[in-house]
């Protein structure tokens, strides 16, 4: 589902970043580790065709990214690509549900509302549906993002420092919702992570340096 | 979930900016509009009023004052001719047409005009009820002048010596209202009309008339002007007198002997309306160039309130391309947002303005009499329709471009 081989990608400053060679099942996890500044969300942002200008390969599914053009990309990664980030980022003159709507909006894909509600309740989040995110705690906003991340059913899902935030507590209900959302869509999940709690958690590492 | 639901949401998040700024738009355009409602509707008041008459005799004075008081009826008389000099200068070969007004007495605000049939033939009115004046002391009335004074055919009243309240009645005669104009957004509906022989009954002021009749029985020439009476009266007066031309000639020839054959003056209502136009064209241009800089502010404050809300949400657009949004969509949601205000702006500022036109009209007496109104509609309302949208366009231009330029990889990684 996703192959990374010989990957490099120099920074405009000239500093050049080399990426281990991976690849992943379908349906398979795995966890992105390494120190700051090792370039683990550069990684993901490769992935996620956020970044451009690569050499190497990236394959989603059977896509080589470098193949589409800009606009290709953009709904490449609309229907292909969930993304989870360590801060919530919920556009906040919005309600629940119409933050969970723009994904499938945004990708193109006719919003089914049946849908979301059902994502939500899968979340925790049932009879939240209409209050405005200003208006949510801290945890059902995660929550609210990672809905957002898989209600497109997306093939590959990127999350980068989803817990590093967290309390032990939390940190380990979040990557069990994650895992358990990642199987139930059949989607592949990659997580950017220097947060040493999850490592017995997914057990495919790869490591960057 | 669509764009224009997303920038309504956005509108909806900030209330007091919104509002702001689209109520100083609204003002600013609805100047605009309550000033092109005004002038639009004043010109073709006076262009269809003075329609039909090529010049205006009348007593020596200010020429712009004589087309004011015997055309538009809001000035007063320069004073009155001599009948018998009227009636040379309606004789003249180049003069098609002469309707002779004599002025001087209302009834409550409004002016009673001593005339000939041809004056309301002149603006093609028509009866709505009743009939036209006949003998000495009958009226036929405008719709607004029986609309506002509630008479009907067979009422009858006192006229006021002069043309303001206030004035002595003539308490001895009374004018008896045969008819009733329809109401046709023309001068005539704010006059009370009756033949010369009755302003000249009222107040009867020649007892040589007598004498002067006596010596004419047997051949009688009608006056051209008032037919029940002989031809060249030297003592009675009309106020002044009406002329259509009957060839181009008339118009370079026909004031000069007015002007300097007799006592008399000529004006043509065509030179001394435009004359009257770039008067009031001062004051309008200065409200109109209030209104450009309301138009002004509010854009430059929308293109500031978009700036800034944009920094704001660069995690949104950042998180929006994450989702699938190509830059170009972005860049039109953007767009969207500017017009969205401006168009709202100029919705409310047209309904504004048409609202405070017609209150005045309702509110102001002087405004209801021009015949002024509030639900006229013109092509020039879309022009400042779509004119507002492409100003939407431009103040989010800018912001639009940063919109379109984001790079998303360095908003989402630089938390």
């Amino acid at each position: 589902m996703v192959t990374v081989k010989q990957l490099q990608y120099s920074y405009r400053s000239g500093h050049i970043l080399s990426f281990p060679s991976f690849s992943l099942q379908k349906g398979e996890h795995g966890l992105l580790l390494g120190e700051s500044g090792s370039g683990k969300t550069t990684l993901l942002h490769l992935l996620g065709g956020l970044l451009k200008g690569y050499s190497g390969n990236i394959q989603i599914d059977t896509t080589e990214l470098r193949t589409l053009s800009e606009s290709k990309l953009d709904t490449f990664r609309g229907k292909n690509i969930g993304f989870i980030f360590q801060k919530n980022h919920l556009i906040s003159a919005l309600t629940v549900e119409e933050n969970v709507g723009m994904a499938p909006f945004l990708a193109g894909i006719a919003v089914d509302e049946k849908k979301t509600k059902h994502v939500l309740a899968e979340l925790g989040l049932a009879g939240k549906e209409k209050t405005s995110v200003t208006q949510i705690s801290q945890g059902q906003a995660q929550r609210v993002a990672i809905a957002r991340a898989v209600v497109n059913n997306p093939r590959v899902i990127l999350a980068d420092e989803p817990t590093s935030a967290l309390d032990d507590k939390n940190c380990d209900r979040v990557i069990r919702l994650l895992l358990d959302l990642a199987s139930k869509h059949d989607s592949t999940l990659l997580v950017a992570t220097h947060d040493q709690r999850l490592k017995d958690k997914i057990s495919r590492h790869i490591l960057l340096t | 979930m669509n764009s224009l639901f997303l920038v309504w949401s956005y509108l909806k998040s900030k209330p007091l900016n919104t509002v702001l700024n689209i109520v100083l738009l609204a003002l600013g355009i609805a100047v605009i509009t309550v000033l092109l409602l005004f002038n639009k509707q004043l010109e073709e008041k006076i262009t269809s009023n003075a329609k039909g008459i090529d010049l205006v005799v009348g007593a020596k004075g200010s020429p712009m004052q004589l087309i004011l008081c015997n055309i538009f009826h809001i000035d007063f008389p320069t004073g009155n001719i001599n009948l018998n000099e009227a009636e040379r200068i309606a004789r003249n070969r180049l003069v098609k047409n002469a309707i002779p007004l004599a002025l001087g007495d209302s009834y409550r605000e409004f002016r009673i005009i001593g005339t000939t049939k041809d004056y309301p033939e002149l603006y093609h009115a028509e009866l709505a009820q009743g009939d036209w004046w006949k003998n000495e002391m009958e009226v036929t009335l405008g719709a607004n002048v029986a609309a506002r004074l509630k008479f009907s055919v067979g009422d009858s009243f006192e006229s006021t010596h002069g043309l303001t309240q206030g004035g002595h009645a003539h308490e001895e005669q009374k004018f008896v209202v045969k008819g009733i104009l329809k109401c046709a957004n023309t001068i005539l509906d704010n006059l009370i009309l009756t033949s010369v022989e009755s302003i000249w009954h009222v107040h009867n002021t020649h007892t040589v008339e007598d004498s002067v009749s006596d010596e004419s029985p047997i051949s009688f020439v009608p006056s051209k002007l008032v037919p029940s009476h002989p031809a060249g009266d030297s003592t009675k007066e009309v106020t002044s007198l009406l002329l259509q031309y009957r060839s181009p000639m008339a118009a370079i020839q026909l004031p000069r002997i007015v002007n300097g054959q007799s006592s008399m003056q000529a004006a043509s209502p065509a030179f001394e309306t435009a004359r009257l136009f770039s008067i009031m064209g001062v004051g309008v241009d200065i409200l109109l160039g209030f209104a450009y800089v309301l138009v002004l502010i509010s854009s430059i404050s929308i293109f500031i309130a978009l700036y800034n809300s944009l920094k704001e949400r660069r995690y949104d657009l950042a998180i929006m391309r994450s989702m699938g949004a190509s830059r170009g969509k972005l860049f039109l949601s953007v767009l969207l947002e500017g017009s969205t205000f401006t168009f709202l702006g100029s919705v409310f500022g047209l309904v504004l303005a048409h609202g405070i036109v017609v209150l005045m009209s309702v509110l102001v007496s002087e405004a209801g009499k021009t015949g002024i109104s509030g639900i006229v509609f013109y092509a020039e309302e879309w022009i400042i329709l779509t004119g507002s949208l492409v100003l939407g366009i431009i103040c989010a231009f800018i912001p639009a471009v940063q919109a379109y330029r984001t790079d998303i990889s360095k908003v989402l990684a630089g938390n």
